[in-house]
């Protein structure tokens, strides 16, 4: 009973290291002191003062498009990458691609940000392009890492997926792209918005790797939000961080119902298989 | 007729083989010039000469032309200094070891508070260990900026902790935490512990109950059972969540830069500061090179752990 008690207390210590932040944070966003941390009543000028601050409403216009294009084009990559690796069997040069896979999972964020700048240098001194750096090296550099989380994440699905059911369509005739499109593309959708979701997610959130590979006059979001953060606290980003935290929030809320009722859709319909058969 | 589609199917078959080709290539080269070529820039320059040009480093290989013997040759100059540079200053080495301490402790406070955690999700009823695992993931879908900011207004004199403390009597005055070391303990912990649960989680479910059973059965002691049974069978999932936390805890710039005080030294930071405030692209580079051979050996364990575990699957 002892070790009972014992797991349950560390269950809730450890929840209220992961939320208490959370929660202050947001409270703090509501308060009329400047002082963050010194409680002077209830007031949402922040979210107005927010509302006016022109650089940080278009930084972070700018890093909603480079996350929405950079998670679309790793979802791409990614899932080229997460069908040879699990379904192309051996081909020449695998475990280097896999190699190549993993490894940006693991490289800490500053040898990747270095590496693509000086990518990006020599490679305007070589051929010209790109021109300058900004809104498209920043992409380039955020699909880079994201299209290996989404690489994974459709690999775990494929593996956990039946095979049986592309090999039927496989003996009855269809080529390897229709089977794709019609069969296991239908199956790993869930996994593929994951792949979106997360790439969207590390890109609206990187902060070390646009640094090095942005140019002048692109300032993403969170670059902003350092660079204040850097000389103490200020409860408009309190207010920002607050939006973020329910644009996640109803992110996850809308997945979940979609998921629920997919799920209910799917057994619904195996049930009518199952009558009519 | 006949021969019509075999030609047809002939041709098919040779799109299909063209399709595979395209799907494997496209991902392939995309990572060979984008994450590949840009490594071996790095391994390059790192044997460059800073200059006062743009870009700031001297080119490693050059034509020189002898305008009086009238030849021209390809020089190749490899500079060691950088690497001389970075054994030779105190700076560097103390970073280095400063950087594998504070990810050394940032992985065991990990583990400390994972492993209850994980342990006791895998103990819940088989319905609730899916939304209490779902808890442990969500704060990682809210920015990791915006989490370590949460931490600066608590762990600040006059903060959050500084006034339960006073309040509580334990302290008399505002207590600074925030721009030391073990602000960014605190704040690196939390930021991984989701990287340490998830792991540990999944060894721990996938446990066999009845050996726990057979071992109170044969008079054996929660405690002791825990420590012969349990403990032993998680191993996998307890090395695979700390290199989970250890490898990118070494490299972090964000942590420190933040909470930790001007004195906090880590090779992410000053990599960075070599690249912006000195321009010095060669000994960020060298740094770099340095950083990964420090990671190279825990990231193999990890590929080999990770190896291992699909082959069991």
């Amino acid at each position: 009973m002892k070790r009972i008690g014992f797991l349950s207390w560390a269950l809730w210590f450890g929840y209220a290291f992961l939320y208490v932040p959370i929660v202050l944070l947001v409270v703090y966003s509501f308060n009329e002191s400047r002082l963050v941390t010194v409680w002077g009543g209830f007031s949402t000028k922040w979210y107005g003062e927010l509302m006016n601050n022109d650089a940080l409403l278009s930084a972070a216009g700018l890093s909603l498009q480079v996350a929405a294009v950079s998670a679309t084009l790793s979802v791409i990559l990614g899932t080229c990458a997460g069908m040879a690796m699990s379904r192309f069997g051996r081909f020449r040069g695998r475990t280097l691609f896999g190699g190549l896979i993993t490894a940006p999972l693991v490289m800490p964020e500053v040898i990747t940000g270095l590496s693509l700048l000086l990518l990006f240098v020599a490679m305007e001194q070589l051929i010209g392009w790109p021109d300058g750096r900004g809104v498209t090296t920043i992409t380039i550099a955020h699909t880079t890492f994201t299209a290996s989380y989404v690489a994974v994440v459709v690999q775990s699905r494929l593996a956990g997926m039946d095979g049986s059911l592309e090999e039927a369509a496989m003996d009855l005739g269809a080529r390897p792209a229709k089977v794709f499109f019609v069969i296991t593309l239908p199956i790993i959708a869930p996994a593929l918005v994951a792949g979106w979701l997360l790439a969207f997610t590390l890109s609206l959130d990187d902060v070390v790797v646009a640094s090095f590979v942005s140019g002048p006059g692109s300032t993403t979001l969170p670059m902003v939000i350092f660079s204040s953060v850097k000389f103490g606290i200020s409860p408009q980003i309190n207010a920002l961080a607050t939006l973020m935290i329910l644009l996640v929030a109803a992110g996850i809320f809308v997945a979940s119902i979609v998921m629920t009722r997919q799920d209910r859709q799917r057994k619904r319909d195996e049930q009518m298989a199952l009558q009519t058969g | 007729m006949r021969g019509a589609v075999s030609a047809l199917a002939a041709v098919l078959g040779r799109l299909g083989l063209w399709g595979r080709g395209v799907v494997v290539a496209v991902p392939y080269l995309w990572l060979m010039l984008f994450f590949l070529v840009p490594f071996l820039i790095v391994f390059g320059i790192s044997f460059s000469e800073s200059v006062i040009a743009q870009p700031p480093y001297a080119p490693l290989v050059e034509w020189l032309t002898d305008e009086d013997a009238g030849t021209t040759k390809l020089q190749l100059l490899l500079n060691l200094t950088n690497y001389l540079r970075l054994t030779g200053d105190d700076l560097y080495i103390l970073a280095y070891l400063n950087s594998v301490k504070i990810a050394l402790v940032t992985t065991l406070l990990c583990l400390f508070i994972g492993y209850p955690m994980a342990y006791a999700i895998a103990k819940a009823p088989p319905a609730r260990r899916g939304p209490l695992m779902m808890l442990v993931i969500l704060p990682f879908w809210t920015s990791f900026l915006i989490r370590i900011y949460a931490w600066i207004g608590i762990l600040k004199g006059n903060g959050v902790v500084s006034n339960l403390l006073e309040w509580a009597g334990i302290t008399s005055g505002p207590v600074e935490i925030l721009y030391s070391d073990w602000a960014v303990y605190i704040g690196m912990s939390y930021c991984y512990l989701p990287f340490m649960v998830l792991p540990l989680y999944s060894t721990l479910e996938k446990m066999d109950p009845t050996l726990l059973e057979a071992a109170a059965d044969l008079g054996c002691r929660p405690f002791k059972a825990f420590l012969t049974v349990t403990l032993p069978l998680s191993i996998p999932g307890i090395v695979a969540g700390s290199l989970l936390v250890f490898i990118p805890s070494v490299g972090e710039f964000v942590t420190p830069e933040l909470l930790g005080g001007p004195d906090t030294l880590m090779i992410g930071r000053v990599l960075w500061n070599e690249f912006f405030a000195n321009r010095d692209w060669p000994v960020a580079s060298a740094v770099a090179i340095a950083l990964l051979l420090v990671l190279v050996v825990p990231i193999m364990i990890f590929q080999y752990v990770q190896a291992r575990e699909a082959e069991e699957r």
